[in-house]
């Protein structure tokens, strides 16, 4: 395999890796914030375990988010080493402040969160996590920013001289439609991640009879922000989606496996393509629905795959200009078919509230809803990432024409295999841990020198 | 402000960023290596790990601000030097991940067998990290194959110099010295005697082998790559780590860490001020080394980074150094007050 191919690999391989466990990161600090408010206001005891159990899952889930967090920084330098230079103007600022502004922030006060209860004033521990949280979150719009420019380049111009773009209007970066609207639609993901995290967790106890005020209470809260949460996902998705249609129409069309212009134009329910994924062989198709998706009228055209292509070809020169469509189209439909079933449920679970839903049968299937959001926030990424394919940066720049021209294979294997088998020893301490604080509920949270025996965790299965 | 100002600006803020990096993260890499060795029982371990539970991750975060500062700075800096320093960096990036994630999981199970993996983690990620530090910064002194296109041309045995090697070990030497006398200022009780046993020794390895350093930087002639003579500030860093050996015998913990912590920073102002204006210079040909000038992006973006760096980075300085003060007390290994 050459450095290109495996240098994708790699990239594909340690995001999506590193975006497993941002959203949790994203959505719990709030939760911990919330509990830990309430419990500096009421003095509750159960607040206080309640923002210790979710605060212990959380860090077990954040730690692997940092560690995985630096390999992204470097890496754009390691392995993309034209894209660095191509971009850096602009690309390495939001990098920078996010680091200036967010992981300083988050880091710092999460130190303090952790080791500060009872050594610093009650206020300041609360202060702690608060700010620790908004540095999470903000971290997530710089990196937005920074990937809403690689979708849809604004505020530059490409200096005839060097041949790299360069940075003109600052503000035209930071007020990206794209990113803002990324990190709408991720801020959100991330608290629906965190409330089916706290849904399944809390089921889990709920069914067992152990501590069920406090996973009542965690189970309401998770409700309320998943519903709400899964909701403001889907119209920024929505939202999105109709941006993508004016900036990215290749994409937009490559998700729907949409080959010709129409108008209206029809939504595909099923496509079946052939094995280069990028014909159709057969397709079962909705009218029109696709034209309202696109702008919210069931009449607009929308163009179709090849006409683009013929059209990019016309612009850029002569290549393939149409991304995998396989992948698009069907991480798309898990995407939004998971995304529909996590408004249902919460909204389910909403209605549940209202009666007995302690002693209800379904109670025991609740636990599996934490796999939900994971598939969604996978397939959302990907994608994303894939849609925007032969291009880095949109219209300006090829992945082929990004990669380091001086990394060979042999070095790309090496690097590769050696983060599959690290990646994967953490992952499997983390699931292992997870697991087991979950299982072994608040108390065990609560006392942190003593030891969680791992003989605890097995008496409650 | 001129576009010349801006990049000499930028020069001296990475070098800032690299400066708070090295003297802070320094003491934990130290920290992490000497936990297998200096803390015999598990409260111990806690109790040394608990000596930058709280901050190893801020402190980390100035390598990252290093970095993002490079890449909206220096683009071809940021290009050339993590591409071509592919497998070491590939290689520090499993050493930070190694001891990042160990630090946070090493207590979240009681087997004994599983600390004491973890624990070794902290000490391997945090040797291996240094290691490779220290010989990727002798290496940028020295020189590295670089052609014409800004591309570097070498692999990972062209790092493997000599000179490279005595860099990455008197990084660690250095470190592990530098974390000790920090150990000293935390510590209590038995524990302290202890560390300062292998401060000791630790200061005379160290001290041998950064005056060896030194000799070999003077006969190359490494310190003559740039337009600047580092004058006195490389005798300087050899005086206080000297007053560093008096200061432990006299068992004064905190001029003996003021001291390690100078002879850092004095390092690495002998480093920046040796390359400047070069950034990564070639060893193939001086006119293809990469400089503040034809490496740099441009003025406007140096303008606008200027000014988010200076309502930040004072902003960060008085956070991080308010939690050093809000975590000043001596830990003990006593399981009450122990934080898990």
């Amino acid at each position: 395999m050459d450095p290109i191919t495996l240098s994708r690999w790699q990239f594909g391989l340690t995001t999506v890796y590193h975006f497993l466990f941002v959203p949790l990161t994203l959505g719990l600090s709030w939760f911990v914030a919330y509990f830990q408010t309430r419990y500096y206001q009421t003095q509750d005891e159960s607040f206080h375990k309640m923002a210790k159990f979710w605060g212990k899952l959380f860090l077990i889930n954040f730690a692997i988010g940092v560690v995985t967090g630096i390999v992204q920084e470097f890496q754009f330098g390691m392995n993309w080493s034209e894209y660095s230079r191509f971009v850096g103007d602009i690309f390495g600022a939001p990098l920078a402040i996010e680091a200036l502004m967010a992981f300083f922030l988050e880091s710092t006060f999460l130190g303090i969160w952790i080791f500060g209860e009872g050594k610093v004033p009650e206020k300041v521990h609360l202060a702690a996590i608060w700010l620790a949280a908004i540095g999470s979150n903000l971290s997530a719009l710089w990196i937005l920013l920074a990937n809403g420019w690689m979708q849809h380049p604004v505020g530059f111009v490409i200096n005839e001289v060097t041949g790299r773009a360069e940075l003109v209007d600052f503000f035209a970066l930071v007020m990206n439609p794209k990113g803002w609207l990324f990190f709408w639609h991720t801020i959100a993901a991330g608290l629906t991640t965190a409330s089916f995290l706290i849904l399944g967790v809390s089921a889990y106890h709920i069914i067992r009879k152990q501590n069920v005020d406090l996973f009542k209470h965690s189970f309401q809260a998770a409700t309320i922000v998943g519903l709400i949460a899964s909701t403001l996902v889907f119209f920024g998705g929505h939202t999105n989606g109709q941006y993508m249609f004016e900036t990215q129409p290749m994409k937009f069309s490559a998700i729907e496996a949409h080959w010709e212009t129409s108008q209206p134009a029809d939504f595909s329910l099923l496509t079946i393509g052939d094995l280069s994924g990028k014909r159709e062989v057969w397709s079962i198709r909705v009218p029109a629905v696709l034209s309202f998706l696109a702008c919210n009228n069931f009449e607009c055209e929308v163009r179709g795959v090849n006409d683009i292509q013929k059209e990019y070809e016309a612009t850029y020169g002569p290549g393939d200009y149409v991304p995998l469509m396989v992948v698009t189209y069907w991480t798309f439909r898990f995407m939004m078919s998971v995304g529909f079933l996590m408004m249902l449920l919460s909204f389910l679970f909403l209605l549940a509230l209202r009666g007995k839903y302690e002693n209800a049968k379904w109670m025991k299937w609740v636990p599996w809803v934490i796999v939900l959001p994971y598939i969604a926030n996978m397939s959302g990424w990907i994608l994303t990432e894939m849609g925007r394919q032969p291009w880095i940066v949109q219209g300006l720049l090829k992945v082929q024409d990004a990669v380091s021209p001086n990394l060979t294979t042999v070095d790309l294997l090496i690097s590769l295999i050696g983060y599959v088998v690290v990646y994967g020893a953490l992952a499997g301490a983390m699931v292992y841990l997870m697991r087991k604080y979950a299982i072994a509920g608040p108390d065990a949270a609560m006392h942190e020198s003593v030891d969680v025996a791992p003989a605890r965790v097995g008496a409650d299965d | 402000m001129s576009y010349e100002f801006l990049q000499i600006l930028w020069f001296i803020l990475i070098a800032v960023l690299w400066i708070g990096f090295h003297f802070l993260e320094g003491f934990d890499f130290g920290v992490g290596m000497l936990l297998p060795f200096l803390g015999k029982k598990d409260e111990e371990r806690r109790a040394i790990i608990n000596t930058v539970g709280s901050v190893w991750d801020g402190n980390e975060v100035w390598l990252l601000t290093a970095g993002g500062a490079t890449f909206a700075a220096f683009p071809h800096w940021y290009a050339t030097m993590f591409s071509g320093f592919y497998l070491a960096l590939f290689l520090l990036l499993i050493g930070l991940i190694l001891r990042g994630i160990a630090f946070e999981y090493r207590s979240k199970d009681s087997s004994p067998k599983w600390r004491n993996t973890f624990d070794w983690m902290i000490a391997i990620g945090s040797f291996l990290s240094a290691l490779l530090l220290g010989a990727a910064f002798a290496n940028l002194a020295r020189g590295v194959p670089i052609n014409q296109d800004m591309m570097f041309t070498g692999n990972l045995f062209t790092l493997l110099n000599p000179y490279g090697l005595l860099g990455g070990v008197t990084t660690v030497s250095i470190f592990l010295l530098h974390g000790a006398n920090f150990l000293g200022l935390k510590l209590e009780g038995e524990l302290r005697e202890r560390v300062n046993g292998f401060a000791k020794k630790l200061w005379i390895a160290a001290t041998v082998l950064y005056i060896i350093l030194g000799v070999f930087t003077y006969i190359a002639g490494f310190w003559q790559h740039g337009i600047v003579n580092p004058g006195f500030v490389p005798f300087a860093a050899v005086v206080v780590l000297l007053a560093t050996g008096y200061f432990i015998n006299n068992k004064m913990e905190g001029w003996a860490f003021i001291m390690t912590a100078l002879n850092i920073v004095l390092t690495q102002v002998t480093f920046f001020t040796m390359t400047f204006p070069n950034v990564m210079i070639s060893s193939t040909n001086p006119a293809y080394s990469l400089t503040i000038y034809n490496a740099s992006s441009s003025q406007y973006t140096l303008t606008v980074m200027s000014i988010v760096a200076l309502i930040f980075v004072p902003i960060v300085l008085v956070y991080q150094g308010w939690t050093y003060y809000m975590f000043r007390k001596r830990i003990s290994t006593d399981k009450k007050s122990l934080v898990y």
